[in-house]
């Protein structure tokens, strides 16, 4: 992708965020306590400068950081059927939905676009624990669905970002479903011959960890992630013991030899440059700053990317700036 | 004696009177109780069928967990001729909540896996309570890839409250264990047949239960969570499990409506526990009513047509 040409490209969606934060405003870090500037933590990808805590994500944030210019194209996923059991627990499931695209400004708990990471043409999905607590519903499904089928008309390797604690209850047994449906976009992608890399973000427990996000060519978690099928609290009460220290973390996983590698969200990006590149067989990536790209020249893959992917056109007004 | 539930109490009353009648008869020759006690009998079977006639989400929970229900290991023993068990994962243990192994189907070579549950305290331990490791997944991928080499049909039965949330089971990769065993069903180019017998209960249900054709006994159910789980997630109280299993819709009847379940086994009056001979007669019959359908499907549209199923769940809403 060319940035220059991309950058005038209204169909863009680009680096923004949704809900404006002040500049001037302090996070304390839930793990070490130190008053952190705004956008110091931002520009760190929500790391802790002090402990190396790592905070939630938006999708949206980290496509912006992990995209070549920020830039990447979000792809359409195909709507499913709005509360199909007609659920209802102390509030109606649509309500609950409302109220989760009010407070993150997002249509749904999984966002996925196209774009360049290091001149690699990627697919890539991202979960969102602030909607819903990322659960899997069926949009996700579809969603994963969508993003295999992009990566597989494309040639490009799938790299998805989970975060969820689980199924959507509210869907019922067609939360459940999409333990299959994902796989079967996985099987997708294997049939292809084109990677598929899973990046495990805090937390991934319950039927996400037991589906598609178990079932990557490598599997790379962020610094003590949690990461399971049933969560700590239960098996603490079914076994009735105190689990030890670190149990069900990312560095714990590895040690089991459930996980490739566990490695900091800042370097994750030049990580997956690098391993993308060897699974697709490519040269290795040029590092530093890039030399000025010709007109022209890459810009016809991203346009034959672009046609045959039905790609968001209509980004957001605030998205051109 | 049967066991009874805890909305079969009438129900118990009535039948412990004409019970007590028969055998005072029985103490007492002059007596004779048989007018009393067939009206006692009528009595109970217009209430059984008043009862079972439309049970409530929850009640369908309670006899799905029947102790008397019949199990795995009952329709392996009644259906399946030279049953054959093929123990272990290769790599740490066998996990004795997942049976498996070849055995023939009315004269037909098939690889049946399932999970049982067992019948008496002792067993109960011993099969873990039908809740399987990432061993039993294990075992039942090896066994899956099997009767995928060997061209023979798979026939799981599912009944389980869900995977095992152990130490060891999570430490053993649990999930990777269940996504692999998903995806293991997904791929084999055999006929895959699963019913559900009890509970489905989960990932770890899927895990067996991703098939060509999805069979739920009448009174079975099959849910993302379990009743009580999702009452103290959702309304912070277990207690609310009714409100729970009703909103969850995970009875066959709604789960056939929504796509996910492709047949209704009707069960015998008052549940399968009631006449398990009747039952498992008619698992046998909708097994191979199946198996005759999927004779001449070649490999290729058995996987392909597994697969669109799966990705068309979700177009159908209640
Ligand atoms: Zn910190
Ligand atoms: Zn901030």
């Amino acid at each position: 992708m060319n940035w220059i040409t991309n950058y005038v490209r209204p169909r863009i969606n680009s680096i923004f965020s949704r809900r404006e934060t002040p500049e001037n405003l302090w996070h304390k870090c839930d793990e070490c306590g130190t008053m952190l500037f705004h956008r110091e933590l931002r520009d760190n990808l929500n790391v802790c400068t002090n402990c190396g805590h790592h905070m939630g994500i938006t999708p949206r944030d980290r496509f912006a950081a992990l995209f070549d210019g920020g830039i990447f194209s979000e792809i359409d996923v195909p709507e499913p059927l709005a509360d199909p059991l007609h659920f209802r627990d102390q509030k109606k499931y649509p309500d609950r939905m409302k109220a989760a695209q009010k407070s993150t400004g997002e249509k749904e708990a999984m966002l996925v676009a196209v774009g360049e990471i290091g001149r690699t043409p990627i697919v890539a999905a991202a979960q969102d624990f602030s909607f819903m607590g990322g659960s899997m519903g069926m949009y996700v499904g579809n969603a994963i669905i969508a993003a295999a089928e992009a990566a597989v008309k494309l040639n490009r390797p799938l790299i998805l970002f989970s975060a969820a604690g689980g199924a959507r209850m509210q869907e019922g047994i067609l939360s459940l479903m999409q333990m299959p449906r994902s796989t079967v976009a996985i099987q997708m992608l294997k049939e292809a011959g084109l990677p598929y890399i899973v990046v495990l973000t805090h937390p991934t427990t319950g039927g996400v960890t037991a589906s598609y996000a178990m079932l990557g060519d490598v599997q790379i978690a962020e610094p003590n992630a949690l990461i399971c099928f049933a969560g700590p609290r239960v098996i603490e009460q079914t076994i009735r013991e105190k689990l030890p220290e670190g149990f069900q973390r990312a560095e714990y996983l590895l040690d089991h030899g459930m996980l490739d590698r566990v490695t900091p969200r800042t370097e994750m990006r030049d990580e997956l440059i690098t391993i993308t590149r060897m699974l697709m067989g490519m040269p290795q990536a040029v590092k530093g700053d890039l030399p000025k790209p010709e007109a022209g020249a890459e810009t016809e893959v991203e346009d034959a990317a672009a046609e045959s992917v039905e790609v968001k056109k209509d980004a957001p007004a605030d998205a051109a700036k | 004696m049967t066991q009874y539930l805890e909305f079969e109490k009438p129900l118990a009353e009535i039948e412990g009177k004409a019970e007590e009648l028969r055998a005072l008869a029985r103490a007492n020759e002059e007596m004779d109780v048989s007018e009393e006690a067939a009206a006692l009998d009528d009595k109970a079977q217009e209430l059984l069928q008043e009862l079972y006639k439309s049970l409530t989400p929850w009640r369908k929970c309670q006899v799905a967990r029947h102790p008397e229900r019949p199990h795995c290991k009952d329709y392996i023993d009644a259906l399946f001729d030279e049953y054959t068990p093929l123990a272990g994962d290769r790599n740490f243990a066998d996990d004795h909540a997942v049976m498996g192994g070849l055995a023939r189907f009315r004269g037909r070579p098939v690889m049946v896996i399932g999970h049982e549950k067992g019948n008496d305290t002792k067993s109960r331990i011993e099969r873990n309570f039908g809740m399987a490791r990432p061993e039993g997944y294990r075992k039942a991928i090896r066994l899956m890839d099997m009767a995928d080499r060997f061209n023979l049909p798979i026939i799981t039965l599912v009944d389980t409250p869900g995977a095992y949330p152990g130490k060891g089971a999570e430490e053993r990769g649990q999930s990777e264990a269940i996504a692999r065993s998903t995806e293991a069903c997904l791929k084999v180019g055999v006929p895959m047949i699963s019913i559900i017998i009890g509970e489905g209960g989960s990932g770890g249900a899927v895990a067996f239960a991703t098939a060509n054709t999805v069979a739920m006994l009448e009174h079975s159910v099959y849910s993302v969570i379990s009743p009580e789980g999702c009452a103290s997630i959702l309304w912070k109280d277990a207690e609310k499990m009714r409100e729970a299993a009703e909103a969850l819709r995970l009875t066959a009847q709604d789960l056939e409506r929504l796509g996910v379940v492709d047949k209704v086994i009707p069960e015998p009056m008052g549940g399968a526990h009631r006449d398990s001979t009747a039952t498992l007669e008619a698992v046998g019959d909708m097994i191979e009513a199946t198996l005759t359908d999927f004779e001449n499907r070649d490999r290729d549209a058995l996987i392909k047509g597994r697969r669109q199923k799966y990705l068309a769940i979700g177009s159908k809403g209640l």
